[in-house]
């Protein structure tokens, strides 16, 4: 379907399917997804907000980056649902393949129904490049779902120190958007380790995409955007925070998303 | 539906409904043109859809009356479980209370309206009170972590008791034995609804005419004495001339409205302090001018217990 799938490290490459099949898992496909999405509206009851302050600017077919705090396996889920139908066929989360990849039922709701970019996170070891994948797929036109923090957010942090395998895209990437995204509450509906989803409403916030500077400093790059996406919370969901007051502001993200090989921006 | 049946007083009692929503249509759209001359006026709009939202939740009722106990039982456990799900998103829990809210969903919410439709008074009375009460602190402690515990404990028990218990006693007013009154049950609802919705409508209107004092400026700054002692005091008026769809007297009837009333007023503080206190202004945006479920039915959350229990204490033998 994608140009940019044959990077992806499949492998066990599937023989040739019959064109029966693959309609058949094709229209399948079409179907979960609109299953998938319409359960988690009818749970979450979500609505979505588009821009912050004064400044609002509503949902735009421009490519876009959407990068979002990651505390539920549901979150790009309520994300993608609150996007407009026609740009969720654009966008793609970014998803962990080692994860999706786990049974065939995962395999076909992460490559099928959510045309997922399968990135792995022991991508270092197994000498691939997560980044130069999302390249390619954002050089193919795609749009893009990131979770920065890199691995779901579990504890009583309200956000963790965002990556810097976003802060690369970024900088190579002027034309594209980069636009925060604050989901709120989701962590409550399915938390790690719950097989039932409690139904509790939940809030997508779209903000302002982030201006793009020339040169800009990767810490510098990464507070700013960290800023963004936690200016996104609504009030009443500042509590949380009681216990993250007392944090040291974060530090400079030691920890980088994959390897860049030469790749100083 | 026979013609017998529109003449009883049910169907006088929709008749005369759907009057006074014809009538308060027809002025808002009047408000609309003479005052604000078609432009887009904040007060005005929002009345409009107040009584936009009037017609569906009337509606609503209605549909539910046709079905009879089913269809009142089914119309409340919907509106619990709205209520609930405000509440609960609200509420700060932790990981260690997934497995409590999951039981207040999915056992203890369709449990009560399952044993309101038995009619099992001895159960449903203290079902969440009791069992509920004992049972989800059990399955919270269970979850292993203590931050904060009694109060995350507490805040559970008290959606449930808000959104559950205290609403289900509205579908329960169709269990009552009342001697005389058999087969006409679903007019308590409509008493009750009618009295304590009516009162604030009434307590509005009032403050928005003479308001000037307010009664809790730090709870909730729209209510004011002059709507209350207004509000009240018609609503009280407004019971009294229903007294002929209940099995009260008249004064009885004044006295069951006044009753209701100060209950639903005090409720509506009450759910006002703990939306404060939250920082937002609504429960929920379900309803288009009217907030979430809660913001709607808080009075009628305080109200419909006390209610329920005075016409089991005096009418029921």
């Amino acid at each position: 379907m994608n140009a940019n799938r044959s990077p992806s490290p499949i492998p066990h490459t599937p023989p040739p399917e019959p064109v029966w099949k693959t309609t058949a898992r094709d229209w399948t496909a079409v179907l979960v997804r609109q299953i998938i999405v319409s359960g988690a509206k009818l749970l979450t009851g979500v609505r979505a907000f588009w821009g912050s302050g004064a400044r609002v600017s509503g949902p735009s077919a421009e490519q876009t980056v959407y990068f979002a705090n990651h505390t539920s396996h549901g979150d790009f889920v309520l994300l993608w649902a609150t996007l407009p139908n026609d740009l969720r066929t654009l966008t793609r989360p970014v998803a962990g393949e080692d994860y999706w990849d786990r049974s065939r039922v995962r395999r076909f709701i992460g490559r099928d129904v959510f045309n997922a970019l399968m990135i792995r996170r022991d991508a270092q070891a197994a000498g691939l490049d997560p980044l130069a994948q999302m390249r390619a797929a954002l050089t193919a036109g795609d749009s893009l779902i990131l979770f920065p923090e890199g691995t779901r957010n579990m504890g009583d942090e309200v956000l963790l120190p965002l990556k810097s395998g976003i802060y690369h895209l970024h900088q190579s990437f002027a034309l594209v958007r980069f636009v925060p995204v604050w989901i709120e509450n989701l962590k409550r509906v399915l938390p790690k380790g719950a097989l039932l989803p409690v139904p509790l409403a939940c809030t997508v916030r779209f903000g302002e995409p982030l201006a793009w500077v020339d040169q800009e400093e990767k810490a510098v790059f990464l507070a700013r955007a960290r800023q963004a996406l936690l200016d996104l919370r609504p009030e009443h969901d500042r509590e949380g925070m009681l216990h993250a007051v007392s944090m040291p502001p974060p530090p400079p993200p030691a920890a980088t998303l994959a390897p860049q090989p030469g790749e100083g921006a | 539906m026979s013609i017998a049946a529109w003449l009883s007083p049910t169907g006088w009692l929709f008749a005369g409904t759907l009057g006074v929503l014809v009538l308060a249509s027809s002025i808002a759209t009047m408000l609309k043109w003479r005052v604000a001359d078609g432009a887009p006026h904040a007060v005005i709009d929002n009345l409009t859809s107040r009584i936009n939202a009037w017609w569906i939740m009337v509606g609503a009722i209605g549909l539910a009356f046709l079905f009879g106990k089913t269809g009142v039982v089914l119309l409340f456990f919907f509106v619990s479980f709205y209520a609930l799900r405000e509440f609960l998103s609200l509420a700060y829990t932790r990981r260690g209370d997934h497995t409590a809210m999951a039981a207040a969903f999915y056992v203890a919410l369709p449990m009560q309206y399952f044993l309101v439709w038995t009619e099992w008074y001895g159960m449903y009375s203290i079902f969440i009170p009791v069992y509920g009460f004992l049972l989800l602190p059990i399955l919270a402690a269970t979850g292993g972590d203590t931050q904060r515990f009694l109060e995350r404990a507490s805040k559970v028990q008290w959606g449930l008791m808000v959104s559950v218990f205290c609403i289900s006693h509205v579908p329960a007013l169709l269990t009552l034995p009342v001697i005389g009154f058999e087969g006409r049950n679903l007019l308590l609802i409509a008493f009750l609804v009618i009295v304590v919705q009516g009162s604030d409508v009434l307590q509005y209107i009032w403050g928005k005419l003479l308001g000037k004092h307010k009664v809790a400026p730090l709870l909730s700054p729209s209510k004011t004495w002059e709507g209350l002692i207004g509000g009240v005091a018609s609503a009280t008026l407004l019971g009294a001339a229903l007294h002929g769809i209940t099995p009260f007297s008249p004064v009885q009837a004044a006295g069951m409205a006044f009753l209701i009333c100060v209950m639903g007023f005090f409720g509506g503080l009450v759910m006002s302090a703990i939306k404060r206190d939250r920082g937002v202004k609504d429960w929920g945006h379900m309803i288009e001018g009217h907030g979430g479920m809660l913001d709607r039915t808080d009075s009628v959350v305080f109200a419909a217990p006390i209610f329920f229990h005075a016409v089991r204490h005096w009418w029921v033998p």
